[in-house]
This record gives C-alpha cells, structure tokens and sequence, in this order.
C-alpha cells in the first residue's frame, strides 16, 4: 500500500535547502530529460562548472532573477513505498507567513543547517515554528558536510546546540542526519565517507517514518460540509437525507452514536455513504456523507462528535497567532473567522504578549502584532466554536482570520488549552 | 485494520472536500472541462462530490476550434451522458468577430488567444468559482499557485500577493467581480492521474491510446496531419505513419504526439514510469519558447 507524507523544508538561505530538493527529485529518477536540459542550459548560461540542482526547484521569473525563493513551492516525487508532497518554503525572517503557510499540512519538517556555520538564529526560529505548528516529526540535516571532512565532532556539536534548546520547545520526534547535499552523502544512499554515522539516510527515514497516531484512540469529530437533500432526484431518493463532510479525527461506525453541535441532541448513525457505496466506518480524512436515525435541524457548520468525548464549546477562545498582513493587528479589532466549515465574526478582546521567535521572549507590553509576529489574543466570537486545543488536533484547533474589508487572511490560529465547557458538561 | 488510507483515496478525499466546499460557499460555481484527461478526473471527483444529486453546474468548454474531432466528441458524450449544462466559448468566433486578432505567423497557436475566451464566458455567467484540472507538478509557475487561486476584476493572477492558504480553511470571500480558479488536482502527479484512471476504469478520448496516424515532425514535434496542420513545401517536413498516442490534449496545431503502444491506463502508466520527458516538454510546442512562458501567461488569466 502506498501512503501520501507531507512535509515541509526550513532552513536559511544557501544553507542547501533546493539543492537538496533537487537532489531528492534526481537521485529518485523524477526528474525528465527536458527540465533537466534547461537546467543544465541555465546553469551554463551562468557560467557555472556543474548542474545546479537547486533551479530544479525555482520557480517565478522575479525568484529566479532574485535567486531566491520567495513563496511556498510545491514538488512532488514517488518512491515505490510512498508518495511525497514537499512544500518547499524560503528561509529569510520576513517570511515567517509562508513556513507557517507550507507547514501547516505537513507531517514532517525538514529543517537545514549548514554545517559550517551550524545553529544560527534562523534555525532557532524554524524550529519553533515547527513546534508551534505541532509538526509530528523534525528532521534536522546538517548539510555541506563534505566542506567540513565529514567531521563527526562537528556533526555531534551541531546536534547537542539544538537538542538543548529544543528542550525548551514542544517538539515533536527529532532525528539528525549529516548529509552532502551537493554529493549525494545520506541523501538517497547511505555514505561511505561517513562510516561513523550508522542512522539511515534521508530518503530511508521519509520512507519509513510513522504516520498517524491511533485514529480508534481519538474522539470523532465531523464538521458538516453540506446537507445532502436531493429535490431533483427521483423517488429512490425522495427521504434521502445526509451530511457530507471529511472527518477531522477518530473513526465512525455504522451504530455509534453522535452528539450534534451547537444543539446538543445526540443521534445514531445508520449508514455512511460514498458515491462507491456504502461503508461500516469512516476515519480521518475521509470524505464520505453520514445518515442519522433522527430528522434533526443540522446545517453546515454544525459538528457530529462523539458523546463521551466531545470538544470543547465556547465563545471565547485563547489562542497563538501568526499575524500575516501588512496593516498591524490591535486589540479592539473586528474580523471574519473560519473554524472548521463554519464562518462567524471574532472581536480581538487583547493582545497577551507578542514573542519573540528568536529568543522566545514574551513582550507583555506590544501593542500591536505587525506583520510575521507571533503572539497570544483572546478572541470572543458571535457564536460559539466547537474545538479542541490545537495541540491534540490540528483540523478543529485552527483557524483563519480574514479582514472583512479585504477578504484577505490577514491570520492564522491554533487554540490554545483554556477553561472551555466540554460538549458533554 | 489500519486506519490509514492509500494515496490515492487521500488526494481523493481532498479533492471531493475542496468541490464541496465550494458548493457551499460560492454561488455561480463552473468547471472547465476541455475533454482531456486531467479534466476528465476532475469531472469525475465532481460526480462523487456531488453524489447523489447530480452535478448542480455547468461545465466550461474554449473552443479554440483547432481541436482534435475526438476529443469534441468525447467532450458532447460525456456532458450528455452526465446531464451537465455545457457552455462553449468558441475562440473562432471571436476572432471573426474582430474582439481578437489571430497570430498567423506559421507555428503561432492559438492557445494564448483562449485567455480573452476564458474571461469573456466567466464575465458572461458571472462565475465567482471556475474548477481547473491544473496540477503543480506540470509546471514551475503552477508549484507556486494555491487551491484558491484569487483573480481579481481583470482576472488576473499576482503570484506575489496570493493569499496564504493553512490547513484545510479555505477563504474564498471576495468581492463582485472577482472570482477564483479552484484546482483540486493540485497535489496530484501525472502518474497519480493514470493511476486514478485505471482504478475507476474513467474514460477518455481514443487519442490518449495507441493509434494509427500520419504525422510529421516539426522542430522536433510529431505534428498529426489535418485541417489545420499540413506539411509546408520546401521544409524536410515528411509525412508518414506512427503507432502514436497523445499525453496531453491541446490545439491540434501545437499538440505532439509521442510513439506508442499502450493500449489503456496500464500500458500508458508502464510507459509513463519510465518517461524521460516531462509531459509539457514533450507534446506543447508553445511552452517551449520560453521558461517563464507560463508564468506571464496565467498572470494575464489564463488557464
Ligand atoms: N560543498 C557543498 N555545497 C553545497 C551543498 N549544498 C548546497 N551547496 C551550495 O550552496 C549554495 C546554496 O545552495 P542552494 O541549494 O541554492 O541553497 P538554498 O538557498 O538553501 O536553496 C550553492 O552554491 C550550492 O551549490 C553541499 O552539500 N556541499
């Protein structure tokens, strides 16, 4: 069975990040004779004495001429045990936006370090940001290794400097792999030059690395997408009557019982539907359409959730911010909000502290968030959320915040462990 | 049990969650349907996505009337077999018109020319919500677009003002007037297209499959012979007969073919595999002129 990873790359400029990538779309054969071509075209056109991988992953005309990346790009490539999505990411500090932007989907993050120079700044920062996203997996490569002797002291250095601050962050599994991204070293096969490194390579761990986490051991959570009320259809379908929508976590069967959200009735599904046929159980993310025992008044929006284990309900809600616009956010602030399939209007009640991504500071005083910052707001909405901390579940502990004047999202959230009502209270 | 799906039932799943979402959120939704295969998938997700009602909108069809004949076929069967309204925007028709003036310097497609058809029919229906068969591996510009992709009144794209797109909560407000190219195939691959095809056995244009045809080769292209694509005199350009098949389906007077033997998503996924040519690169002369071709393409609103 083939299984899809996401994952996203971090790290600072030339640190290696799309050479690497290139090497990753080379060495796994994805990459044609024709881009590949006009790849070595440019790099002549350069004057360069090799193939530079790294344009492989260039993408706009402006980047190019820049060279740099300025916006998540997407790549993709196969191996035969899985499927896997990069987003690649730019490093620089004024786009904290677009990791947050890349990783939030991501399963694993790929942070680089260039061996060199080892854990800078940037480093800290992407690290954070991976635990502030709840990234499950960290891979830290310390790249250039071939510019260093392939040195194990050096490599050792590097790994202990970011395991100590990595203490004071919630991050997920971390993994260190010293690798030549240029050469090949560890990227795809193991090195030879290296002897002293016995983990796998980068390609193995992606390969390898564990998943999901038990989906049975999880409340089910169902934010409804649609009603499915066909008018048109013929008789068969006259008391047809379902909620179409993906799970957002925990498993569903033909028999459990469901609470909805925001009433409060419970009710029994009887069938889960696809346009393939029916189904005895759904789990995260399927997108299927479930049926219910009882007519209740559910719309989009609305939540089915398991009854001994539902989400929190509340109208205030404590959460991280990464303010992404231009024009800075101050308390008092009216904007548009999206939780889950559900859209309602959140006031910014108070900015708690803004952090610094560098040196984890809290600034208790800042007035506002500009643009890149990081902080904690308390936030009352028009109607009630039906959440869980963004810690246990990215899909129904995140949100958007969009200015209503613009349309544009100007936010993006992760609830924070507050003293919420849980559904069943 | 596991409780993990395969690929494809996840670049599925996501992809029904991104049609329903904009069913539900947007009121004049279309689909552009050229009769090509990545249009072909979508329009299948569409189905299941919609399941059991029918597809509730229309699909979208520029016409630049250089098309193959089997593919037009193709296109009328299955919006009738669907019961789906079809609206064809016909790019000859705006050219005898006058609104646009044909390139006909020899070699010129008219592949450009559909931008001015695209945004006419979207203005026309006041479509807030057009779905695109686009996917990011084809091509750079597109590695960089969102699922929502946002088009302001001109319908133009800015790749550096996109709007940042987290989780699955997509924002598509917006105001009258603009609208979005939504790509649900985004995250998916040319092999992952083949692979989907075969597993619901959909189906496509016979020009997909190995067939017999006359073709020449021009600038390095395998041309077919028709209305609009004959050899020129004077040019080493000769005709003869190819086991050929199509990658991808676009102007006959642009679209390549590639010597084949695959018969049906098997065969073409076991020679895709092994491809050494990237399908663009391969079978569209008109992105060859330029790397950033496509990026100041979609920037003026096409595809
Ligand atoms: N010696 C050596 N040079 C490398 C390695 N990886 C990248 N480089 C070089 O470092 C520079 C920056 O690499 P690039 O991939 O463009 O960095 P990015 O800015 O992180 O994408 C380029 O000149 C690369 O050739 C490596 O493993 N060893």
């Amino acid at each position: 069975m083939m299984e899809l990873l996401r994952f996203a790359t971090a790290g600072s400029v030339d640190d290696g990040k799309s050479t690497l990538i290139g090497r990753l779309l080379y060495d796994s054969k994805q990459v044609f004779e024709d881009q590949l071509e006009s790849v070595e075209r440019t790099s002549q056109a350069k004057g360069y004495e090799y193939v530079d991988l790294a344009l492989l992953t260039d993408g706009l005309r402006a980047e190019r001429e820049q060279g740099i990346t300025i916006d998540v790009a997407y790549r993709y490539f196969a191996t035969p045990k899985r499927k896997f999505i990069i987003a690649d990411t730019p490093g620089h500090t004024q786009h904290t936006r677009n990791m947050v932007t890349g990783s939030s989907t991501a399963d694993l993050v790929l942070i680089l370090v260039d061996a060199r120079s080892g854990i800078t700044e940037q480093t800290r920062r992407h690290a954070f940001l991976a635990s502030l996203l709840r990234i499950p997996h960290i891979v830290v490569c310390i790249n250039k290794m071939d510019l260093v002797d392939y040195d194990e002291t050096r490599f050792k250095e590097i790994r202990e400097e970011f395991e100590e601050f990595a203490e004071g962050l919630d991050v997920g599994a971390l993994t260190f792999i010293p690798i030549s991204a240029l050469i090949g070293d560890n990227v795809v096969d193991r090195s030879q030059k290296m002897p002293w490194f016995t983990g796998p390579s980068l390609l193995e761990h992606l390969e390898t690395v564990e998943l999901t986490p038990d989906a049975r051991s999880e409340g089910f959570r169902f934010p409804v997408q649609l009603v499915v009320r066909p008018r048109s259809a013929g008789a068969e379908l006259h008391d047809f009557r379902g909620y179409a929508g993906e799970v957002a976590r925990g498993v569903v069967a033909v028999g459990d019982e469901v609470v909805i959200l925001p009433s409060g009735f419970s009710s029994r599904v009887v069938a889960i539907e696809t346009a393939d046929g029916t189904l005895d159980e759904a789990f995260a993310p399927m997108s299927v359409i479930v049926r219910l025992e009882d007519e209740l008044d559910i719309g989009r929006g609305d939540m089915l959730a398991s009854p001994t284990d539902p989400p929190i309900v509340s109208q205030d809600i404590q959460a991280m911010i990464c303010w992404m616009s231009e024009t800075p956010l101050r308390p008092g602030a009216k904007l548009g909000l999206k939780h889950t399939t559900r859209w309602v209007r959140a006031l910014v009640r108070g900015l708690d502290y803004r952090l610094d991504v560098n040196t984890l500071e809290c600034d208790y005083d800042a007035a506002d968030l500009s643009l890149n910052d990081i902080g904690r707001i308390d936030l009352r909405t028009t109607a009630p959320l039906f959440y869980d901390e963004y810690s246990t579940n990215r899909l129904t502990g995140s949100f958007i915040l969009v200015d209503e004047q613009t349309n544009i999202t100007v936010a993006s959230g992760m609830i924070l462990p507050q003293n919420g009502r849980r559904a069943s209270d | 049990m596991t409780y993990q799906l395969t690929h494809l039932d996840a670049l599925e799943s996501e992809a029904i969650f991104i049609i329903r979402e904009v069913v539900a959120e947007f009121e004049r939704p279309g689909l552009l349907f050229s009769g090509g295969k990545d249009s072909a998938v979508l329009l299948h997700l569409a189905v299941k996505a919609c399941w059991p009602q029918p597809v509730p909108f229309p699909v979208v069809h520029v016409d630049t009337g250089h098309n193959f004949p089997e593919v037009i076929e193709f296109r009328d069967r299955r919006a009738a077999e669907l019961g789906v309204r079809l609206v064809i925007s016909s790019v000859q028709e705006s050219i005898d018109r006058g609104e646009i003036v044909e390139d006909l310097t020899p070699g010129a497609s008219r592949n450009r020319l559909q931008t001015h058809n695209l945004l006419k029919v979207i203005e026309e229906h006041r479509f807030d919500a057009v779905f695109g068969g686009g996917r990011r591996d084809e091509e750079k510009a597109r590695a960089k677009e969102r699922i929502y992709s946002f088009r302001d009144e001109f319908g133009q794209w800015d790749p550096r003002g996109q709007r940042p797109e987290l989780w699955n909560l997509f924002n598509g407000r917006h105001r009258i007037g603009e609208h979005f190219r939504v790509f649900p195939l985004s995250n998916w691959t040319e092999l992952d297209i083949w692979q989907y095809i075969e597993r619901e056995q959909i189906e496509l244009p016979s020009i997909y499959f190995s067939h017999e045809r006359e073709v020449f080769y021009r600038d390095g292209m395998m041309l077919a012979l028709g209305p609009f694509t004959t050899p020129r005199d004077g040019t080493s350009e000769e005709l003869f007969l190819a086991q050929v098949r199509y990658r991808t389906v676009g102007d006959m007077t642009c679209t390549a073919a590639v010597e084949s033997t695959a018969k049906s998503p098997g065969d073409v996924i076991a020679e895709t595999s092994i491809a050494r040519v990237s399908e663009r690169g391969a079978t569209r002369a008109d992105d060859r002129f330029s790397e950033a071709a496509m990026e100041d393409r979609k920037r003026e609103g096409y595809f």
